[in-house]
């Protein structure tokens, strides 16, 4: 079975052997599963070592050029790190990459909290509103997510995890609604791979079960069409990161918000990801549990 | 100032003397009539690459072909100001509203507001790595003319980033690059066993000159080797 991470690889060399503008810069990470491409294109495929700063000052230098840098490591270093490259080094320059990790929140929860970044997203957020924020839910989104990116200058943050759906919704940049509720009905909103767990836990509520691939920007033309007057979003990072732009686009709205997420504690606690998915209440029933509290306390 | 083509195209600036009209231009931007330019670190270099090295100017700041100079070490941008007006990349005018309401010159330049500038700075520890990375980006397109100088302070090598930068241009052979550190002596803890160490230990070649000398200027930001990056630490008096 195909994962995120290999079809991003397999893109990539695919765009570096397609596009004479398309640049990689690695930090170790994933390095020997582009040695064969760096072989092909030495200028174009740099890995800088366990240097993450460099690795963002270098895809800044290189968008200065014209060129069209990929970044790729583990969220925690790509994001959680290097911030202020990020900040600087890329949105004050006034050029754009693509950034690309894997880890997500918990994928490597036997690694422990230094492989972690639940809160990667927030802080792209705070960057300003330029960015595309993709966090696709199964491989089959991450090809055509890349190729959109690659010919734009614009920053792009692909959000890869080893946590994946069933079925795959390539075109679901908007709010693609997977399950109709009655008039009215409260509108749950499934970002990237906790699809599969926010379908069985809504199974026989009346809700409307929406699901995107891209949180930035937010369709919050989609969510004022769909939503009545009780939202629900499901994110596979911090809580709460998507409650701003939801309380923004719906702020001439009477309306209620339940944001579940990954919670902010450093759990300390190692086991599998789905034990975090657990742990983190975004499990089927953990949802479920959730959403029914929160329907039921507006009376239903 | 006077321009001629090369064999790229491109328009290079001659040598020029703008030593003259530096003073006046900086008070402009200062407002201070006690301090000599010399009170500003970086005058020398940036008026010896201004107008003798850089193949730069106001009608080729697009240009791929242009050689790039990054102001790393944004602080105190007067001088900086002074040299882009003095060769026309910014009207004069625009010195006297420092870092005022509606002034494009703050007290840390941004590349967005102001012609010819490369790099928004003021962060230290940012230009180097951005450096390489244009190098690389150059290089990467076989435009193998233009050359990448970088200004540092001695201070701002405290930042951990700038060592990054300076190990991976040594292992790769960035031999479109050069580094200048000017050197007043600010960084707390010093530079035990000299700053040029740091970088001819990494695969550099270095010239340590003094910062005020031109003619030794000249020949260190021009004195670039192939296969290597090129360090210049310029030494100047001590802060104080």
């Amino acid at each position: 079975m195909t994962v995120m991470r290999a079809a991003f690889i397999d893109s990539t060399v695919a765009l570096l052997d397609e596009d004479p503008r398309t640049a990689l810069v690695l930090a170790d990470i994933s390095a020997s599963q582009f040695a064969e491409a760096g072989r092909r294109h030495p200028d174009r495929v740099l890995n800088v070592g366990i240097r993450e700063q460099l690795m963002i000052g270098v895809a800044g230098g290189l968008a200065l050029t014209g060129l069209r840098p990929i970044v790729h490591t583990y969220a925690t270093f790509l994001v959680d790190r290097t911030y202020e490259q990020i900040k600087l080094d890329l949105d004050h320059q006034g050029v754009g990459a693509v950034l690309v990790s894997i880890g997500a929140s918990y994928d490597g929860s036997a690694e422990g909290r230094t492989h972690q970044s639940p809160g990667d997203v927030a802080l792209i957020d705070s960057l300003g509103d330029g960015w595309t924020v993709r966090v696709p839910g199964h491989p089959d989104e991450v090809a055509p997510l890349l190729r959109h990116a690659a010919p734009s200058d614009d920053p792009v943050y692909l959000r890869l995890s080893e946590q994946r759906n069933a079925e795959a919704y390539p075109d679901a940049d908007r709010l693609r609604v997977l399950r109709q509720g009655g008039t009215n009905a409260p509108l749950v909103v499934a970002v990237g791979p906790t699809l599969d767990a926010v379908l069985p836990a809504t199974e026989a509520m009346d809700v409307t079960v929406a699901y995107t691939h891209t949180p930035r920007p937010f369709d919050t033309a989609g969510l004022r069409a769909l939503a009545g007057t009780e939202v629900v979003l499901v994110e596979p990072y911090l809580a709460g990161t998507s409650s701003a732009v939801v309380s923004r686009a719906l702020a001439d709205v009477p309306h209620r918000l339940l944001a579940l997420g990954v919670g902010q504690t450093d759990l300390r606690r190692y086991g599998g990801p789905a034990d975090h998915t657990r742990w983190h209440g975004l499990d089927a029933a953990g949802l479920r549990l959730s959403i029914s509290a929160f329907l039921g306390s507006a009376g239903r | 100032m006077h321009f001629k083509s090369d064999s790229s195209g491109m328009t290079t600036t001659l040598p020029t003397d703008t030593g003259p009209r530096l003073p006046g231009l900086i008070r402009r931007l200062t407002g201070d009539e006690k301090h000599s330019p010399s009170a500003h670190s970086t005058i020398d270099v940036l008026q010896v690459l201004y107008d003798r090295v850089l193949r730069v100017t106001p009608d080729t700041v697009d240009d791929p072909e242009r050689d790039r100079f990054l102001l790393s070490k944004g602080h105190g941008p007067a001088a900086y100001y002074a040299v882009l007006a003095a060769h026309g990349f910014i009207p004069d005018a625009w010195l006297d509203d420092l870092a005022g309401p509606h002034s494009r010159l703050g007290h840390h330049p941004d590349r967005l507001l102001v012609p010819g500038v490369e790099i928004g700075s003021g962060s230290l520890g940012h230009g180097l790595g951005l450096a390489v990375g244009t190098a690389l980006g150059l290089r990467a397109q076989g435009l193998h003319t233009p050359r990448v100088y970088v200004l540092l302070g001695d201070a701002e090598l405290d930042e951990g980033s700038n060592h990054e930068a300076i190990v991976y241009a040594g292992a790769t052979g960035l031999d479109r690059l050069t580094a200048i550190v000017v050197d007043n002596s600010s960084a707390t803890h010093g530079w035990s066993g000299g700053i040029a160490s740091r970088f001819t230990v990494n695969g550099w070649t270095a010239d340590a000159i003094d910062g005020r000398d031109h003619t030794a200027l000249y020949r260190a930001l021009t004195g670039h080797l192939p296969r290597r990056p090129h360090l210049v630490v310029a030494r100047v008096e001590s802060k104080g």
